[in-house]
């Protein structure tokens, strides 16, 4: 305490403290007014700037993905379409349990078990509110399956969406390829612009090689998110109002295929439990009219998504389903090129009509014991182009090789498209073997591998040795025939459809370069002697094309799979039955107004005659009875 | 206090007393204070209630606080100033103990040791938030104004102590109101102009000294208002998404419940800390304007009350309480806005919180009291 000396001056006291306050309060107003000055700054000068700012920190634009186009047959039945099912979804951020609920979610066989650890590292990766897909696609009872059972799983829930589906399965396949899931590789060859929001792109057949003109082209909407990027949807208040407009994805166009379906079908049917493959094109447009490879798969494995299991049963499979034996496959073509180079023999003063040799069953070379056996062990006796044709004499082949030589025979062949890619618009076609000289010199590095031996011409002449097609190539090359030379490129598209406008664009048949034969007789005699494989008295087929109501002309062809020794005697039950003879057959028909051209291979199918031509011969059948006469 | 039977409280405009002025005098609560105070308060709860996202639980909570703090000023204005003085070297000295105590035994929480659990959690702090300022006025009542130096001396180990205490644990926005309440009290009994002139003088070296006692976070506080966009992620992050609130926010603000950057979590500590912001952004600068009056009139209206008290004690107590509510304000939006360093001072009264709520309420009740036992001169 203070002694009470020091009197206090009450009013003096009070003076200081109220001028106190007053310059207290100056301060004050003058921190204040800065404030309010920084505010002004804030919410008046700088108004628009921040508004800004606000802006781009919540709206964001989000691609909206185009619906992709459809694919009909030629006669407008649907091929691959978009259909809704619904997907399995699981949202971390609103399931308590994780491993709990996946494993509940396998014990009802919604998930598979194997998947589980993938599904958990999906979980724990993306943001807590990014649903997670756990099944792609549910079957109908899956979904009423679940849908009772939805109450036990929180944040579980499924959801529809479009996917692409192949009503025709594996009947059409190979031709029209399917869709999956988009992957890095894909996005490097793609336009990432063009992609943002798109999950699947075509991975093969005309999905693949047409994917531009199916896929369409985005369009974006402008979402709301928060601050760690939940896109908002639902609010009551203003926060999703004044949105710059939104911009429409456009659709994909719709593709038209040549393919009709019902004679891809049959030629699917026929060639069921056979690996193999059947190309059958209009010979004067070069539209393919069926493209088929067996055994098949259901595309709506890829579209949907498979488990690791199914696919790699796939993969595993040794008949190969995957493998497109129509445009990837590569086969002897065996017999098959005989009427080929029978032309070219005729064109090129090789032999000519009157040309008689006399069938041994065996040929040997000048100064050389090796005999090279026809396929009729007791010969055929004597023969003449026509009759060689017609049963498909190897010994008169064999002896006209020799004066038609390898190169000329190579250049014939090439004419006819053998040994190069056809150019058809699917990916993954495979250009086979049309050997030369020139060929062997390039393809061998060991001098001595690189000379052509006259033995190798004999054994080409019956379409055997180094000599490989496709079943596309050869039905391409029966057409050639079919048209008595004229070409043209092999396609699957027909025309497409922009969707928003309706307008068609059509794919004009290609003419290619005509065979380089002119000589209308030569053929007549050839295509004569073709038609009399099925349809005259000693054809090799002739069990196949009698009794047909029109005109048919084919060659058929057995290759070899492996080289038979000398001695041996051949016997079909004794060898393992993949390494039997592969069957080939050609054909093609009207033959005086061609309409329909056909290949078929049949791996280890042994003959070409008794096991290819008769699906050669069901092929055109259902096309020429089936009204399509133009 | 000398109680004089035959003098009674009485107001120059004694005949019309309203019944409902006569309860308040009755409960010694001065009207217009009170008044301004549930505004701001009702204020505060709309823009809360909108920060938390419109949860209802979370607003409750609110309320609940609210009314402790109304019950807390209530219970403070019943006792004459005279009491609060008598108790006020005890209610330091206790206070001292248990800031004391908080840093050898108290609750650590997110890093800050600034609880006591006894029972109830509570932080010493707050009681120093008015402790401070009542013990410096406490020391100058008994003394002619203006304080000399040997009194200076004391009164700033009086405020340094606590201070340092508390910046210790660490709690760097109390420290500083908590100063500011001293420091203001020592203003107002009138610290010679010069000397004030001299000290921020020294504030120069003083805040190299102070830059070198500071934790990194503060340092990094302090760099990050220099240069907010240095590290616009991290530190600078609340800063920038402040200033998009409030600049975006306009003149007219874009509604109640619709500031997008406060809604849509771009907006850091929304309910605490950095709610201005969302006044600013919701409410525009129209709202700000009326908030910030509201505060004003709180502010001018303790001032009136301390311009009118009867002795030092009340007068420099008041006068503390009213400008360290200024501090407050002062503080908390000069940091939202970004014109200080970021230190935890909440907006008061608007701020979701309930220990400063309390303590600001109980410092309210202060003033009412010295308001409301006025001796005035019978007629």
């Amino acid at each position: 305490m203070s002694p009470l000396s020091s009197i206090k001056d009450h009013n003096y006291e009070r003076r200081l403290f109220i001028a106190r306050v007053i310059f207290a309060s100056f301060v004050a107003s003058l921190l204040l007014g800065v404030v309010i000055a920084r505010l002004v700054q804030l919410q008046v000068l700088n108004y628009e700037h921040f508004a800004e700012r606000a802006q781009g920190n919540r709206v964001r634009i989000e691609a909206v993905p185009p619906i992709r186009g459809l694919i009909f047959d030629r006669k407008g039945r649907v091929l691959a379409e978009n259909r809704p099912a619904y997907q399995l979804e699981l949202i971390p951020e609103q399931v308590d349990d994780t491993d709990d609920t996946l494993l509940r979610l396998a014990g009802l066989e919604l998930i598979e078990a194997d998947d589980i650890g993938r599904f958990k590292s999906l979980i724990v990766s993306g943001p807590r509110f990014k649903p997670v897909t756990l099944n792609l696609r549910m079957s109908d009872e899956e979904v009423a399956h679940f849908a009772i059972q939805r109450p036990r799983f929180p944040g579980v829930d499924f959801r529809p969406r479009l996917i692409r589906h192949y009503p025709n399965g594996p009947a059409i396949a190979h031709a029209v390829g399917y869709v999956g899931a988009l992957s890095e590789t894909d996005l490097e060859a793609l336009d990432p612009a063009r992609y943002a929001g798109t999950g699947q792109t075509g991975k093969t057949g005309v999905e693949h090689s047409f994917e531009s003109t199916l896929h369409g082209d985005p369009g974006y909407r402008h979402v709301v998110t928060n601050a760690r990027g939940r896109v908002i949807t639902a609010t009551s208040n203003e926060l999703l109002d004044s949105l710059p407009l939104d911009a429409q994805p456009t659709p994909g166009s719709n593709l038209f295929l040549t393919i009709d379906l019902d004679l891809q079908a049959v030629a699917h049917e026929a060639l069921a439990g056979h690996r193999g493959a059947v190309v059958a094109i209009d010979p004067w447009s070069g539209e393919i009219l069926a493209l088929v490879s067996t055994p098949s798969f259901d595309p709506n494995l890829f579209a949907s998504g498979m488990s690791t299991n199914q696919f790699n049963a796939l993969q595993e499979d040794l008949d190969r389903p995957l493998f497109n034996r129509a445009v990837r496959g590569t086969y002897p073509p065996g017999s098959t090129i005989k009427p080929m180079l029978a032309l070219a023999a005729l064109e090129t003063g090789a032999t000519n009509l009157t040309r008689k040799t006399v069938c041994r069953g065996w040929f040997s070379l000048p100064n050389s014991t090796h005999r090279y056996r026809d396929w009729r062990p007791e010969g055929h006796g004597p023969m003449d182009l026509h009759d060689a044709l017609e049963q498909s004499c190897d010994v008169y082949f064999y002896e006209v090789s020799i004066d038609l030589g390898i190169d000329q025979m190579h250049t014939y062949l090439d004419q006819f498209g053998l040994g190069q890619t056809t150019g058809i618009d699917v990916p993954g076609e495979r250009s086979g073997i049309n050997p030369s000289r020139a060929w062997k010199q390039q393809a061998f590095r060991n001098p001595s591998d690189q000379r052509w031996f006259n033995g190798e011409t004999v054994i080409a002449s019956i379409g055997q040795g180094y000599m490989l097609a496709t079943p596309l190539q050869l039905a391409s090359a029966a057409a050639t025939l079919a048209t008595r030379g004229s070409r043209f490129k092999p396609h699957l598209v027909a025309a497409w459809e922009d969707t928003m406008t309706g307008e068609r664009t059509l794919v004009s048949p290609e003419r290619l370069a005509d065979v380089d034969i002119e000589n209308e007789f030569y053929w007549q005699t050839v295509l004569d002697a073709m038609q009399d494989v099925l349809q005259g008295a000693r054809g090799t087929a002739r069990a196949v094309g009698t009794g047909a109501p029109y005109s048919m002309a084919g060659k058929s062809g057995t290759a070899q799979v492996f080289s038979v020794a000398q001695e041996d005697e051949y016997n079909e039950d004794e060898i393992e039955y993949r390494l039997r003879d592969h069957a080939l057959f050609i054909a093609f028909a009207p033959v005086e107004s061609p309409q329909i051209a056909v290949a078929v291979i049949v791996e280890n199918g042994s003959s070409g005659s008794r096991v290819a031509a008769p699906i050669a011969r069901a092929i055109m059948d259902r096309y020429l009875e089936a009204d399509n006469a133009r | 206090m000398r109680v004089n039977v035959n003098s009674r409280l009485v107001d120059e405009k004694e005949a019309p007393l309203s019944g409902f002025t006569r309860l308040l005098r009755r409960l010694h609560i001065d009207g217009p204070l009170l008044g301004a105070l549930l505004l701001i308060c009702a204020f505060g709860l709309a823009v809360l209630y909108s920060a938390v996202g419109e949860n209802p639980r979370l607003a409750m909570n609110q309320v609940l606080r609210l009314a402790v703090g109304l019950s807390a000023l209530l219970v403070v204005a019943q006792f004459p100033p005279d009491f609060l003085r008598r108790w006020t070297p005890w209610a330091y000295a206790g206070g001292l103990i248990l800031l004391v105590l908080v840093l050898t035994s108290g609750v650590v929480t997110q890093g800050a040791r600034r609880w006591l659990d006894v029972g109830i959690r509570f932080q010493p702090a707050e009681i120093m938030k008015l402790a401070v300022p009542m013990m410096a006025a406490w020391y100058l009542h008994q003394r002619s104004i203006p304080p000399r130096l040997g009194q200076l001396l004391l009164l700033f180990i009086v405020i340094v102590v606590p201070t340092v205490l508390i910046a210790k644990q660490p709690d760097l926005g109390t420290a500083l109101l908590i100063a500011a309440s001293g420091i203001i009290v020592v203003v107002l009994a009138g610290l010679s102009i010069r000397f004030m002139i001299a000290l921020a003088v020294l504030a120069v070296p003083g805040a190299m000294v102070l830059w070198h006692f500071m934790h990194d976070y503060q340092r990094q506080r302090v760099l990050t208002l220099l240069n907010p966009d240095s590290d616009p992620l991290g530190a600078g992050y609340n800063i920038i998404q402040s200033k998009i609130a409030i600049g975006s926010g306009g003149l007219f603000g874009k509604g109640w419940t619709n500031g997008s950057q406060a809604q849509l979590e771009f907006l850091p500590e929304r309910d605490t800390d950095f709610i201005f912001a969302v006044i600013g952004e919701e409410f525009g600068l129209f709202g700000v304007l009326a908030l910030l009056g509201l505060y004003v009139f709180v502010i001018a209206r303790g001032l009136w009350i301390a311009a009118h008290a009867h002795d030092t004690f009340s007068r420099l107590l008041a006068g503390s309480i009213s400008l360290t509510f200024f501090v407050y304000v002062f503080v908390n939006t000069a940091m939202v806005s970004g014109l200080v360093p970021v230190v935890g001072v909440p907006l008061p009264l608007v701020s979701f919180g309930g220990t400063s709520m309390v303590t600001l309420m109980a410092g309210f009740g202060i003033l009412m009291s010295i308001q409301s036992h006025r001796k005035l001169l019978p007629h």
